[in-house]
């Protein structure tokens, strides 16, 4: 069953300020007149990645339109381009039917657009009224910062906005997460911002906090602002938004008004790729259990965690960003400590207090975040690769340089490394090689279990292929592996099972014969089929 | 590897011969060996010192207390000397290195257990070492007359032409370059380069500094027990502020503050161009104050250098503008 949108009439708040359009003008103009702002034909590419490849995006004045995408579609590069963080390699930028070049943040700013991200920045020790016009706060005569009518203007705008309850003196780290996101919204409607980026706005809140922000979003409406909303969150996207525009791998694949379009339909948009390179065939013989974690919990993070990993497994793990897979993970490497839960490793119990007890039990783990977790950069090759394996490359206690190359060659050959040297600094390297860097340092231990956390987010589609290859030597082998992945593609062509999980616990644990993308990505957002 | 002449220590040296050349045009016996050899004896401190200094700045702290814990170390020993001449000069160096241990080992700990920032703790340490030495030794000196003869000559017995003073700086030179061969030495680099990722690859870094912490307290033991029999006179006030020419020898010598980068060659050199202008500059007939201006640009000088080398080889401070 697809949910009723539900979609309530624009809210009228009172006191809103003199001098803007007619608020009921703009939120009836639906299928409208000139958009406020339109992108034409964006790109935008990092070594070895396209983010976006000629994508357009259109809002309209007094609507929300959803921006929606899997992770790596493109829409944090868009947010970026949008508040002059990044520069667009082609294309055009117009807002009120002028072109404009976004050149930094200030200019974006200047331009009337605003984000507000799922961590809100804004200072922490500043009071609130500073945060709201930090940049543009009203001057004495001498020149000075006239701090009694700042405060005075900043209550006015809390006020206009109806988060009145907000004082304009207080510090903003005694504020919740919900009152911050007012602050962000209060800083826009302080210079009159018309466009309104609020980029995963709800992952951190309460249910109740959540209708506020809604409430909100309805005064931004009501006011004439054009919202960009990005949720991975289909009931809120219903909720919420007039249009919706979908990205998937750099593109924009579909837009439209929500009115009328069945969920499934944008599911269908959002993952239905054609398949960009062929996973490598294997020959599942799978074997006994090697990890069984049984209840594992963490105060905040994840509770009541099970599963299996079994001996020539790849266990997928699948679910939205923030629902507790790499938390999980780490637990088992002994980064984050647990709050109940029992881990066994081929029969044995094992509690590893530290990523050392993991690595001698024989679990490691590529980290996702490759440049601050996974290498050193500023290290060449080897030493990165022999790092956790020195007493295996020293001689009486004197690291031997040649078994180090000896090592660092072994591994790295297999994975088809791409380096003029060995000696060659790492930070030099492109994306994926590095992550075959960080693999070769982690099969030179010697593994059991080897847990790779997004082992190809960012990394171009030569070096994907290579990982996934290697991964099903791997299992060939008879090691176990649990792969973490947002990349359905990845998941579905590599993992034999997929575990998905959905606000810190266990949603399904799906075997992947008879699984499709549309069941996958229903199970991690709960919504009913 | 990157070629000899983009190596920082082969700029360094080349100033060193540069400067030693310039002194020479005005005073013509300062580069004769025997001279330079009396250079090194008069740095021989400072090198050791240096070197157990650089091993806690790389891996991101810095011991502040150095200076401190050599007089205290320095005081005790001295006064045991005093009281017992009979105890053999190398017991006393065994305890010198211990004392030094302990007082590098609890500044260690209070960075491991505690979390304290090392700046704070060391700066904490250097005024709580230097008033144990007042307490130790109730505010009096020990002077010349009261040491042994076996413990003021030992360390100016020649041994090929060199006093033992320097060839204990060479002994402390050759361990170190032996440890930055070792599994811990690598461990204190990666320590420094990235904390985070050496904790992923296994390595506990809390002990790795507290390991760090121990090594300068070593040295800086081994230093009180060279540098009161080498000045002898051992009082509160031996060697203050002397903590700040070690920190000075290493940033000169291009050890990165922010960890992770130095080498034992850098450090060395960072001591003798140190050294050298302490004794060049008085003979060439330019004032002390001049002295301090020059170890001062000197220092600026270098972490400039520094700052533009690691600039090209890092693009990743760009990355991190992007990630905001």
């Amino acid at each position: 069953m697809i949910p009723e949108p539900t979609r309530r009439p624009a809210a009228q708040m009172p006191g809103g300020e003199a001098g803007r359009p007619d608020p009921d003008a703009a939120a009836t103009s639906l299928a409208g007149a000139t958009p406020l702002l339109t992108l034409a034909g964006v790109a935008k590419s990092f070594p070895g990645v396209r983010a976006l490849n000629g994508v357009g995006l259109a809002l309209h004045a007094g609507q929300v339109t959803a921006l929606i995408g899997e992770n790596g579609a493109g829409k944090s590069t868009l947010v970026k381009i949008l508040t002059g963080i990044y520069q667009p390699d082609a294309g055009e930028i117009r807002i009120a039917g002028q072109p404009v070049v976004l050149s930094s943040a200030h200019k974006a700013f200047e331009q009337g657009i605003t984000a507000i991200h799922q961590e809100t920045v804004l200072f922490d020790d500043l009071s609130v009224a500073e945060n709201i016009f930090l940049g543009h706060a009203p001057r004495t005569r001498f020149g000075l910062i006239d701090w009694k009518t700042m405060r005075d203007n900043a209550q006015e705008v809390l006020t206009t906005m109806r988060a009145g309850h907000i004082d304009a003196g207080a510090r903003l780290k005694d504020l919740g997460i919900a009152n911050k996101h007012l602050v962000a919204v209060a800083r826009a409607m302080s210079i009159d911002a018309q466009i309104v980026i609020l980029d995963e706005p709800t992952a951190a809140l309460s249910t109740k906090e959540i209708e506020e922000l809604f409430l909100l979003i309805e005064f931004l409406k009501s006011d004439g602002k054009a919202v960009l909303f990005i949720s991975h969150k289909f009931d809120e996207i219903y909720r919420i938004a007039d249009r919706y525009t979908v990205f998937r791998d750099g593109e924009m694949v579909g837009e439209g008004l929500l009115a009328g379009t069945p969920q499934g339909e944008i599911v269908k948009m959002m993952v239905g790729r054609a398949v960009d390179h062929i996973f490598p065939q294997r020959d599942a013989s799978i074997g006994e259990a090697v990890l069984s974690v049984s209840n594992l919990s963490h105060p905040t993070e994840f509770e009541d965690i099970s599963f299996d990993l079994h001996r020539g497994e790849i266990l997928g793990f699948y679910g939205l960003v923030g629902a507790g897979r790499s938390e999980v993970m780490q637990a088992i490497f002994g980064v984050t400590p647990t709050s109940g839960g029992a881990i066994r490793l081929e029969g044995m119990p094992m509690e590893p207090k530290s990523p050392a007890d993991a690595i001698a039990a024989g679990i490691v783990y590529v980290p996702e975040e490759r440049g601050k977790q996974g290498v050193v950069l500023g290290m060449p090759i080897f030493k990165n690769v022999s790092l956790p394996s020195l007493g295996r490359t020293s001689v009486s206690g004197v690291l031997r340089l040649k078994q180090e190359f000896d090592l660092a060659r072994a591994f790295t050959e297999r994975l088809d490394l791409r380096a003029s040297s060995l000696s060659q600094d790492v930070g030099t390297l492109s994306g994926g090689n590095q992550q075959k860097v960080v693999i070769a340092k982690w099969l030179a231990t010697d593994p059991k279990v080897i847990i790779l956390d997004e082992p190809t987010k960012g990394i171009d589609i030569g070096s994907k292929a290579a990982v996934h290859r290697f991964m099903a030597d791997l299992v060939a082998e008879g090691l176990s592996v649990i792969m973490v992945s947002s990349e359905l593609p990845e998941i579905l062509g590599m993992s034999d099972r997929v575990v998905v999980m959905r606000e810190g616990r266990i949603a399904a644990v799906l075997d992947n014969r008879d699984l499709d993308a549309v069941t996958l990505v229903e199970t991690a957002a709960r919504i009913s089929a | 590897m990157r070629g000899l002449f983009e190596r920082r220590e082969t700029w360094l040296a080349a100033a060193i011969v540069a400067l030693v050349a310039l002194v020479s045009t005005r005073f013509a016996g300062f580069a004769h060996p025997s001279n330079l050899v009396l250079v090194f004896n008069d740095t021989s401190l400072l090198i050791i010192l240096a070197l157990g200094q650089m091993a806690v700045i790389l891996t991101r702290s810095i011991d502040l207390s150095m200076a401190s814990n050599l007089c205290f170390t320095g005081m005790a020993v001295a006064m045991l000397n005093a009281a017992a001449p009979e105890v053999p000069v190398p017991l006393l160096i065994l305890l010198a290195l211990a004392i030094g241990l302990a007082l590098g080992a609890l500044n260690g700990l209070l960075v491991w257990k505690l979390g304290i920032p090392a700046i704070v703790v060391t700066l904490g340490t250097l005024t709580i070492y230097r008033g144990a030495t007042f307490v130790l030794s109730g505010g009096a000196w020990v002077n010349a007359d009261q040491m042994s003869p076996a413990f003021i000559g030992f360390q100016r017995a020649q041994i090929l032409g060199l006093p033992v003073l320097s060839w204990t700086a060479v002994l402390v030179v050759a361990l170190f370059l032996l440890m930055t061969r070792t599994a811990l030495g690598r461990s204190i680099y990666a320590v420094g380069v990235n904390p985070t990722a050496s904790v992923y690859a296994g390595i506990d870094v809390g002990r790795t500094k507290f390991i760090a912490f121990c090594i300068s307290g070593l040295a800086a033991g081994l230093a009180g027990y060279l540098w009161i029999s080498r000045y002898v006179i051992a009082s509160v006030e031996v060697a203050n502020g002397f903590e700040l020419n070690i920190i000075a020898a290493c940033v000169i010598g291009g050890i990165s503050i922010a960890g992770g980068i130095g080498s034992v060659a850098g450090a060395v050199l960072g001591a003798l161009f140190l050294g050298i202008i302490a004794s060049a500059l008085p003979v060439a007939g330019i004032s002390p104050f001049w002295q301090m201006a020059i170890s001062g640009g000197a220092i600026i000088l270098a972490v400039l250098l520094n700052a533009r080398g690691e600039r090209r080889r890092g693009r990743i401070i760009l990355k991190k503008a992007e990630a905001t």
